[in-house]
């Protein structure tokens, strides 16, 4: 089966299609030879970019009346691969959205999905996978052997976004079929939370908390240090199970890959989870009691110390600079 | 309300993981409950609680017939479980994994499934929106707040910008992200009363499904290879003796960030 045609999940913000959506075009441009969007909502908006980036035509679902869009786009798409002209691979970002629709997808086309992939090459007239595997230890490689299309959500970063400079591309609008029942869900309202600095996945600086704070409160040193670096706080899962804060901090298996300029980390020991998320940053700073902690193996530079002692000293110096 | 969670056994986290001779995650030892799903068992509790009774079912897949970890959830309080364990579905993906669950989730006939996100071992985070699909039902993933009145979930769930309000019929499959709700420690009296609550265990010939559709071979997919990554270089070590916060503010001023 060669790769010929690849169709992109395009997600948009703010009228903007997702850095993530613009890794994957790129990707799709290097391994297929036609590269389709596919979008819902406010996404035509966005045609003349995902065209810059290499799609020439934007499937657009449209607005989804409410509706979360794991549902609707998976039952839109699976109708349009059904009727033919379909694509030999699907590329899904992994978002909340994404994963949703690869799901639903997977279930209804009855195709196996590959998640959490981290690299894409062409091998054997097919697409062979990349993953990262006890916290990026090893990588494992994998490719379906049943017929297409490929399903593939793939994690933030996995590749870098550049445009080609193509046209926009086509919209061409794509039909919802009736989804009976598996359709009730309904968003009622939206909430933005604050965010006073970047974003998690985006910030050149990221400063993460883990279980060697002692207690939820100890958190706000590292709220405050990384507003000081202009960062973005993250966690371990271990404090996001323990409730200190909300899913959205976590950095790793489960929650964001970053790969900021600096990643600090204090009090996180680096369990496996924890180090497959971050362990792509250029420069990692670890602080933690623990002489033998894992993190300390790809730390750049490792203080072993108390947190309650070496980063409050660090807040005081970074401020006494003004 | 009858209330469905779906729990994973795992090998535990802790002890290094190791492949088998498939490339497959080796789940040949004891295994645990995934401390993903405690959050589940424990909304489930609650929610069931709420509406003023009603039971709690644990559906799970596992090997060699493994129960440890539904032990531990009955030891919380749910009520039964149904097991499903059968050579047949060794090398099972995450498509295959949800056609066991939901037909088994049809045999409970819930009011409400839960789930986590995703699973600490095999992270594929596709199974529950594919078990919904399977069974028909709405899907509410990455829940934050659940509430239950009549016959409607109310869900907070996590977005890139923050959290959506959503609404959805019963019944309907919600994934709960963790620390939603602080689960329980099992009581003496509850682990006690563990031992003696009803493990259902099931064949996939039980189920009705097709052997092909599962396993290895419903997975059509292969591990081509696994090789070490490039192993990162580990740098310098600073022992704090009072003044490591200096070295820190050095190392961020050659990156400019200061």
């Amino acid at each position: 089966m060669a790769i010929e045609k690849i169709w992109v999940l395009a997600e948009s913000a703010d009228g903007k299609p997702t850095t993530t959506t613009l890794e994957l075009l790129t990707a799709a441009r290097s391994l297929a030879g036609t590269v389709e969007a596919v979008g819902w909502g406010e996404v035509a908006s966005c045609a003349a970019t995902l065209g810059e980036y290499g799609a020439t035509t934007l499937h657009d679902v449209g607005d989804l009346a409410g509706s979360l869009p794991g549902v609707p786009v998976a039952a839109a798409m699976a109708q349009a691969i059904r009727a033919g002209g379909a694509p030999d691979a699907v590329l899904i970002p992994a978002t909340y959205d994404g994963r949703d629709v690869a799901g639903r997808l997977s279930a209804r086309l009855d195709r196996p999905v590959l998640t959490n992939v981290v690299g894409l090459t062409a091998a054997d007239g097919g697409l062979e996978t990349e993953h990262a595997i006890f916290g990026g230890a090893q990588v494992a490689k994998a490719r379906f052997t049943g017929e297409g299309p490929g399903l593939f959500v793939i994690r933030a970063k996995s590749f870098a976004a550049e445009a080609s400079g193509g046209g926009a591309a086509a919209v061409s609008p794509l039909d919802v079929p009736d989804t009976g029942t598996s359709g009730g869900a309904t968003v009622l309202a939206r909430h933005a939370e604050e965010r006073s600095g970047p974003k998690l996945d985006e910030a050149e600086v990221v400063v993460s908390g883990g279980r060697g704070l002692g207690e939820k409160d100890q958190y706000a040193m590292i709220e405050e240090l990384a507003g000081l670096l202009e960062g973005a706080p993250g966690a371990s899962r271990a404090i996001v199970d323990a409730g200190w804060v909300p899913y959205a901090y976590q950095v790793g298996q489960t929650g964001k890959t970053v790969k900021p300029t600096v990643y600090l980390a204090c009090g996180i020991s680096g369990a496996t989870q924890h180090l497959v998320g971050m362990k792509g940053s250029k420069n990692i700073v670890a602080i933690n009691k623990d002489q033998d902690a894992p993190i300390f193996s790809v730390a750049d530079l490792g203080v072993v110390g108390d947190v309650h002692k070496v980063v409050p000293k660090l807040i005081e110096a970074i401020k006494a600079r003004g | 309300m009858n209330v469905v969670v779906c729990v994973k056994q795992i090998p535990d986290p802790a002890a290094p993981p190791s492949l088998d001779t498939a490339n497959t995650l080796d789940r040949s030892g004891k295994l645990i409950l995934d401390d993903s799903d405690a959050y589940g068992v424990e909304m489930a509790l609650q929610l069931a609680d709420a509406a003023g009774g009603g039971e709690v079912t644990l559906v799970s897949m596992a090997p060699n017939g493994e129960v440890s970890g539904l032990r531990t959830a009955l030891a919380m309080g749910a009520a039964k479980a149904i097991l499903i364990s059968d050579d047949a579905l060794v090398g099972s993906d995450a498509l295959g994994t949800a056609k066991v669950l939901a037909a088994a989730i049809r045999r409970a006939g819930p009011d409400l499934v839960l789930a986590a996100t995703e699973s600490t071992d095999g992270y594929t985070g596709t199974t529950p929106v594919q078990v919904a699909e399977l069974l028909g039902f709405p899907s509410v993933t990455f829940a934050k707040k659940v509430e239950v009145s009549g016959s409607t979930v109310k869900v907070e769930r996590q977005t890139e910008a923050g959290f959506d309000e959503v609404e959805s019929p019963l019944p309907v499959v919600v994934t709960v992200t963790a620390g939603v709700v602080e689960p329980r420690y099992p009581s003496f009296k509850g682990i006690m009363a563990a031992k003696s609550k009803p493990v259902e265990t099931l064949t996939v010939a039980d189920l009705g499904i097709d052997p092909a559709q599962v396993g290895a071979a419903g997975a059509r997919q292969a591990i081509t290879s696994v090789t070490a990554a490039e192993a990162r270089q580990s740098g310098e070590i600073v022992v704090d003796e009072g003044d490591a916060h200096e070295r820190i503010i050095q190392f961020l001023e050659q990156l400019k960030v200061l």
